[in-house]
């Protein structure tokens, strides 16, 4: 499959995972966010921005414990809870979340 | 949450009315040539493939004895058709494990019985034709392989092989499972299901010390490549990486810490799970078992402890000793390998840990029984402790216990659903469907006995049972690691 951004395409597995992370923008995470009927709000660009901080770093998106800890250091304790991020990020943080910041899926069983 | 539709629950999960193709249109992706060629077989349909098929058949029937009996002893006698979870969830008659198995037994008669060769239209014999090769991707996707259906066959025909036997051949013509086949690439090239690099897992369970610290006040460490440690632990990478399983990981540390035992994982085999057993390759199982002996062997540990994964159990307990063994330069005072709950139950009995169970006390759980363990594996030194134990180890450590209906725990345990290389999304349908006998089961001691909580030892029930639970309007947070509950009720700095 692939996404259409500004008239360009962009290849994306049949999952929806972006093939090359290169393709990824603010624009193309707003469509695949559409895709998965979600309106994307400050608080999801909060999770959004630490995902791919993390990858950038690390190379795998980080530990659901680790991105909830980082949550509730910069929101606030009441954020930094798995329940926050399921309202987010209803099909879960890490597959969801990892698909709209552009990353590959986690795999495994998870 | 998508708009699938889970059966509705009830104390007694009926035998359905027949729905022919049901779940014809269900499967999973198949997987890519890169990902088909890292484990070396080929990318796409091979041109001579029902050749290739029907040679891999005669070669794997040939290998297991086991395997041809399984083919050639089924009477149809049906006591198999109801005992499965994914025929009683999804009605379709072809997840009854005698029709599934059939899917590649009319193909074994046709080319492998006189009967079959001569007189096919007699003896249920078929041609293996594009449409049969389609039927096994699509129906051998449809079975956990938990075994379930084995324990009431009157002639103890696994299923699980002839399964495992026809995702072999499929892999063999090039007609891979994505999910599977893409996992252990990644064990073979970064360690770990996951694909969770050194640096990462380091900075997750430094992480995990920090939380630990804070909310005890308990310097409890979680090693990496220790060279010289007791125990090399070998644990599922979700338990570095989901929620619940986590917390298990660290109940794990806990207990290690406060028996004094020095523990640590290896960067190398930061995996337990051996994927390999639900895509039947001997080869791959042995290649991904052999890292686990060559870690052990570098960090010059005495004893290998197996944490929460159902399947890796079953693949350590019966076959590593045939696999990577002799294990003969472990500590012979030890079993080699020793189960997680083993351990902490050992320990427990020696009053090696001290433990308040009040801490649980907001808690009434329940235990959900493993397929692989419990069909598979032993615990302890007698006959049943893969039951016996974990119990064992729940009731120490919290005063609310309740079994559910026995016809669904120990031996008979319902699959959770998403076993046997089936945990992937794109099978979500499957696996929502296929959770409804145990749900059924679990909503029963809910009703009846106010349970909170199902404990489990397995990653890939822990998983499944958070993604299908709210399907069924029950709570994701109800299912938890045995050894969260162990780890909550540790009291540290008392025996510090």
């Amino acid at each position: 499959m692939a996404y259409e951004v500004n008239g360009k395409a962009v290849t994306a597995d049949e999952e929806g995972y972006i093939v090359n992370l290169a393709d990824w923008s603010e624009p193309l995470a707003e469509i695949i966010a559409k895709s998965e009927s979600l309106d994307l709000t400050e608080n999801h660009w909060e999770v959004i921005r630490f995902l791919r901080e993390y990858y950038n770093e690390f190379q795998i998106a980080p530990a659901v414990r680790v991105l909830t800890k980082a949550i509730g250091k910069k929101l606030g304790a009441d954020k930094g809870n798995n329940k926050y991020l399921y309202d987010l990020f209803p099909y879960g943080p890490a597959k969801q979340a990892c698909k709209i910041a552009g990353l590959p899926k986690p795999t495994g069983c998870i | 949450m998508s708009d699938i539709v889970a059966p509705p629950l009830s104390d007694y999960v009926p035998t359905p009315n027949l729905k022919p193709d049901a779940m014809k249109a269900v499967r999973p992706f198949k997987a890519s040539p890169e990902h088909q060629a890292a484990l070396g077989f080929p990318g796409t349909l091979v041109e001579d493939w029902q050749k290739v098929a029907i040679k891999r058949l005669g070669e794997l029937v040939e290998g297991s004895r086991a395997l041809r009996v399984f083919l050639d002893s089924c009477v149809k006698c049906g006591a198999c058709t109801d005992k499965c979870h994914y025929f009683l969830g999804t009605a379709d008659p072809r997840n009854m494990p005698v029709a599934r198995q059939d899917l590649v037994r009319k193909v074994y008669r046709r080319y492998f019985t006189w009967a079959g060769r001569w007189f096919p239209w007699l003896v249920g014999a078929q041609d293996l034709t594009p449409d049969v090769l389609e039927s096994w991707y699509t129906y051998y996707h449809q079975c956990s392989q938990c075994r379930r259906c084995s324990v009431f066959c009157p002639f103890g025909i696994d299923t699980a092989e002839i399964s495992m036997a026809a995702r072999e051949i499929l892999d063999s013509v090039g007609v891979g499972q994505k999910y599977c086949n893409e996992i252990l690439g990644k064990v073979h090239k970064i360690g770990n299901n996951l694909g969770l690099p050194e640096p990462a897992l380091r900075n997750t369970l430094e992480g995990l010390e920090e939380d630990v610290k804070d909310q005890c006040g308990a310097d409890v460490r979680f090693p990496v490549d220790v060279v010289g440690a007791e125990v090399l632990l070998i644990t599922p990478s979700a338990d570095f990486f989901a929620e619940p399983h986590i917390d298990g990981l660290i109940g794990y540390a806990k207990v290690f810490h406060q028996a004094g035992i020095s523990w640590t994982v290896s960067s190398e085999a930061s995996e337990a799970a051996n994927f390999a057993m639900f895509i039947g390759s001997h080869e791959q199982m042995r290649k991904v078992a052999q890292r686990i002996r060559e870690a052990a062997i570098a960090l010059k540990v005495k004893r290998i402890v197996v944490g929460e994964c159902g399947h890796a159990w079953r693949v350590a307990y019966s076959f590593w000793s045939t696999l990577i063994g002799p294990l003969d330069f472990l500590d012979p005072r030890y079993p080699q390998p020793q189960h997680i709950c083993e351990v902490t139950k050992g320990l427990i009995a020696r009053g090696a840990l001290k433990l308040d169970p009040s801490a649980n006390d907001d808690k009434v759980v329940t235990f959900h029984d493993s397929c692989n363990v419990a069909r598979a594996t032993r615990m302890g030194d007698r006959p049943g402790g893969q039951f016996t134990v974990p119990r064992s180890v729940i009731r120490s450590v919290c005063a609310h216990f309740v079994d559910m209906d026995p016809n669904t725990i120990g031996d008979k345990t319902f699959c959770c659903g998403g076993g046997g290389g089936l945990l992937t999304d794109d099978l979500m349908e499957l696996r929502v469907k296929g959770a409804l006998p145990r749900l059924s089961a679990l909503n029963t001691v809910v009703q009846e006995h106010k349970v909170t909580h199902m404990a489990a030892i397995c990653a890939i029930c822990k998983t499944q049972f958070s993604k299908v639970l709210p399907y069924y309007g029950l709570p994701r947070e109800m299912v938890i690691s045995v050894h969260q509950l162990v780890g909550d009720a540790i009291v540290l700095g008392a025996k510090d």
